[in-house]
């Protein structure tokens, strides 16, 4: 296979893992105002992802690094074209990331609610941009001759990649109460799984219309088979958590996020970013990638560091694998 | 109007306003990763509780320092396309390399073990926590080596070629970027001036703390160790700094003449290093000067007799090679922030050294100035770091890539002003409010001081650190 080729799915690779992981942290900060009820419940919901949240939004700076070490071109138009949206999702992962760190720092309630506001819009506004994003992407945007985005920011709000954009928040959301549900006991265990009973409907809804819609549009044989996986997980996931098998809805939920994801890539394959007005002007692997050496540099590095990264990751979520309990969080905080 | 929405000149201080701003944090996440695996380790050997406790101390701090550093790095990443997507597209087959390897190989690890570190204090078995936060340390000192390398690609272009078809410089040999000479200077220089702005803030809590008569039993040890640290990191600096003259002489000559603003070509003891000088504003008349002949030579090429060229030769030079334009950098930006990098690290060696002697066998100084004095460490210290910076790029200009990319032909075309202007009064705005968010917090934490942690075990005579939660 040419080393471009590889590199394209390497890159999905890296998009699918930020997905499944960083989404559910998205949907655990989103299920804050509606399963955190006082401020025990509020820590034991953050700390459900205490430990791994920064591992896991890693994973979107890999991907990133990797998009510009294999694909300059991609990275250039992607970046620059996505300008106003790209900054709203880095204000928001600001926001998020030093909210977890810093809301425990001083007791004052008021204090508190400033940054639990902050880790719902900061886990909420990337849940949906990043889906109006991948959608853009796959349907294509006006692009010139040097491969520079002639759009407007109007321009990146259509309805199809708006439907994108509320299945991933819908998607991350239901993803994240699950997670809470696996995660903690009691109470705030069983109103997490009703909680995800509902906008598991919202959600099946959504990334249906979404799914069908992408494969008419620019649907192969590997897109259908993608999404009808994803669907199918999804419809399990539903019933699973009906039944209160939490792991197994979980599951399910990571393979719908990642079949997902896949199936976009698949749909945009060979191209990376596709011209909506000249298909000449489009990118594709082949006229976006990095030189051959490059590539093969790239791929030992990525040859030896991914199962290391696979392995010390796997290793952590095991170590943390004990429902965060509310006695747990009140022993700490009466020391 | 169309001056103030230039593309052009707000990336580049959108550009400049949030490196700096990222590089305020990581330096002393370098550093303090480093401190707290040290005291953690000594708690681990002796079992003594001051050293737990002053693990716990200096972690409380690396871990509010640490969350800034992530949220800010992350933007650094995503500015090379958003604001500058002719750089991405013109040197991302050779600056991508290192990036990504950063990523796999030092941002995973990093991030991964840091968590392991902050919640795995009952989890894990005592070595193996011990292990986690040493593995947060190589972490980030690895990662500090591939950014080093990526930048000092920007510095002294190696390993490539250019691609006439692709019109752009090509990867042809990762060893020799990675080996560039100018990385090689510039990272033991910038791990040492970390470990300076470590020492610094240990000096400066353990100072407060201990002018006010209280926390003798961390607060002396700290403050010995943060001495301590800071003469050895100040010595390596200046070391290492010396290597970094050498290189950059080599390879960026218009940089060291703009450094010490001398126009005309000097030699010999004729080539002398002005400590202080008072000038007209554009720095062209020279009206009062403190000079240490033979200094500059001596920087520059390690001889007494070496020459080194001025702006006005090199000037000829480039015009001849590049063709017509300006290729000296702004000299008063140069001037000043070369001077003041040094100057402040010798300053800090000397108050560090005058500190030693004070505290000499468990003396404790009462005069309340030298505390005072003490507490200046820390944000001296950090203006050391972030004036070293921007000598080093600003100095580089007009060129983005030296000798290959001007930095007027690497913005992002389709960007407009006035996105630039959106993106940069957000991230000003943001980045301030953090800041103070983030200087209260640290100063609040400091002035805590080291927690109280329960009674030892009677059997083993060791204390239990509590459960870190969120
Ligand atoms: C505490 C901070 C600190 C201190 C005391 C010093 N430096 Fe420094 N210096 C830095 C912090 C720094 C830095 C911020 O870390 C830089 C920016 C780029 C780099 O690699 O390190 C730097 C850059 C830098 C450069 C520019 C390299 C280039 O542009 O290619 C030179 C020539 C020196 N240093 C030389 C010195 C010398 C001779 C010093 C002492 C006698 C010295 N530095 C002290
Ligand atoms: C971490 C410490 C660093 C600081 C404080 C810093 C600071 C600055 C400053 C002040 C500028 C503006 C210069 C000007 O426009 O006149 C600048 C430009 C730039 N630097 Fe750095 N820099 C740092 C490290 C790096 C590294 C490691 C890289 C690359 C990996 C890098 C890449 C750039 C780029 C792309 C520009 C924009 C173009 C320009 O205006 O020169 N910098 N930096
Ligand atoms: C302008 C170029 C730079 C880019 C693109 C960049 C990128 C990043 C990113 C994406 C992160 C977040 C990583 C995480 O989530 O753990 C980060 C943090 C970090 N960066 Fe930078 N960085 C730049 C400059 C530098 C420089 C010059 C150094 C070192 C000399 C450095 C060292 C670090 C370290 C050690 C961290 C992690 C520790 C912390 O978060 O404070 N970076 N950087």
């Amino acid at each position: 296979m040419d080393l471009s080729v590889l590199w394209f799915w390497i890159v999905a690779f890296l998009f699918v893992g930020y997905f499944v992981l960083d989404g559910f942290d998205f949907g655990v900060g989103m299920s804050l105002p509606f399963l955190g009820r006082d401020d025990t419940d509020r820590r034991v919901i953050i700390n459900t992802i205490g430990p791994v949240w920064d591992l896991n939004e890693t994973w979107v700076i890999v991907a990133g690094a990797s998009l510009f070490a294999a694909f300059p071109e991609w990275y250039a138009t992607l970046f620059s074209g996505f300008y106003l949206p790209l900054l709203l999702i880095l204000l928001a992962l600001i926001a998020r990331g030093v909210s977890f760190e810093y809301r425990h720092q001083r007791p004052e309630a008021q204090w508190k609610r400033r940054f639990d506001l902050m880790i719902i819009v900061g886990s909420a506004v990337p849940a949906l941009l990043w889906g109006v994003a991948f959608a853009n992407i796959v349907q294509g945007v006006p692009l010139d001759e040097n491969h520079n985005y002639t759009g407007t920011l109007f321009d990146l709000l259509n309805p199809y990649a708006l439907l994108g954009g509320l299945t991933t928040l819908l998607l991350f959301f239901t993803h994240g109460v699950v997670f809470v549900s696996l995660k903690t006991d009691g109470d705030l265990r069983g109103r997490a799984r009703r909680l995800a009973a509902r906008s598991g409907i919202a959600t099946i809804v959504a990334a249906a219309s979404f799914l069908v819609w992408t494969g008419f549009a620019s649907g192969t044989l590997w897109f259908w088979i993608l999404a009808a996986i994803a669907a199918l997980s999804l419809i399990g996931a539903w019933l699973a958590n009906a039944r209160g098998a939490e792991g197994t809805a979980f599951t399910f939920l990571a393979i719908t996020v990642a079949t997902t994801v896949a199936a976009l890539f698949a749909a945009l394959f060979p191209d990376v970013m596709p011209a909506s007005n000249d298909p000449a002007n489009s990118l594709t692997i082949a006229n976006a990638s990095s030189s051959g050496y490059t590539l093969t540099v790239m791929s030992w590095v990525a040859l030896i560091s991914m199962p290391l990264v696979l392995a010390y990751q796997g290793w952590t979520y095991w170590i943390f694998r004990k429902r965060v309990t509310r006695a747990s969080i009140e022993a700490v905080a009466a020391h | 109007m169309n001056e103030l929405l230039d593309p052009l000149l707000l990336a580049r201080w959108q550009f400049g306003i949030t490196t700096v701003y990222h590089f305020l944090f990581v330096p002393l996440t370098i550093g303090l990763a480093t401190v707290t695996a040290v005291f953690q380790t000594a708690w681990y050997r002796t079992g003594k509780s001051e050293y737990l406790r002053i693990t716990r101390f200096f972690g409380t701090i690396f871990l509010i320092n640490f969350a800034m550093g992530v949220v800010t790095g992350i933007v650094q990443e995503f500015q090379f396309g958003m604001n500058w997507s002719e750089y991405s597209r013109f040197v991302g087959d050779v600056f991508g390399a290192p990036l990504a390897m950063e990523g796999l190989l030092a941002f995973f690890f990093e991030a991964t073990f840091i968590g392991l570190w902050i919640f795995g204090w009952d989890k894990l078995p005592r070595g193996l926590h011990l292990a986690t936060i040493w593995a947060t340390t190589v972490g980030t000192i690895a990662s500090a080596y591939f950014i080093l390398a990526a930048n000092a690609f920007m510095q002294n272009p190696v390993g490539y070629e250019l691609s006439a078809e692709k019109g752009r410089a090509e990867l042809v040999d990762i060893w020799e970027v990675l080996t560039n000479r100018v990385v090689l200077a510039a990272f033991p220089h910038t791990i040492a001036a970390s470990f300076m702005v470590a020492a610094g803030l240990i000096i400066s809590a353990a100072a407060w703390h201990l002018a006010r008569n209280q926390h003798l039993d961390t607060m002396r040890p700290a403050l010995k160790f943060g001495l301590w640290t800071m003469v050895g990191a100040g010595i390596l600096t200046t070391l290492f700094g010396d290597q970094l003259s050498l290189a950059m002489v080599a390879t960026q000559p218009m940089k060291m003449a703009a450094a010490e603003a001398t126009y005309d070509t000097v030699c010999g003891a004729d080539a002398s290093f002005s400590l202080f000088t008072l000038g007209t504003p554009d720095g062209s008349t020279e009206l009062f000067s403190i000079r240490v002949p033979y200094l500059l030579s001596f920087l520059s090429t390690h001889t007494l007799d070496g020459c080194v060229e001025g702006i006005n030769d090199l000037q000829a030079q480039y015009t001849e090679l590049f063709g017509p334009g300006d290729y000296a950098p702004i000299i008063w930006v140069t001037y000043w922030s070369f001077r003041w990098m040094i100057g402040l690290g010798l300053l800090h060696v000397l108050i560090a050294v005058v500190g030693l002697w004070l505290t000499r066998k468990g003396r404790m100084p009462r005069q309340q100035w030298v505390w005072k004095v003490a507490i200046w460490s820390f944000p001296l210290s950090m203006l050391a770091m972030s004036v070293g910076w921007i000598f080093t790029e600003m100095g580089r200009q007009p060129w983005i890539v030296f000798s290959l990319l001007p930095t007027a032909s690497a913005v992002s075309p389709n960007v407009t002003g006035l996105d630039v202007l959106i993106s940069l009064i957000a991230f000003t705005l943001v980045y301030g409010a953090l800041a103070v968010v983030e200087v209260r917090l640290v100063i609040r934490a400091i002035k805590k001081g080291p927690p109280d942690i329960g009674e030892p075990d009677p059997e083993t005579g060791r204390v239990e650190p509590a459960t870190t939660v969120y």
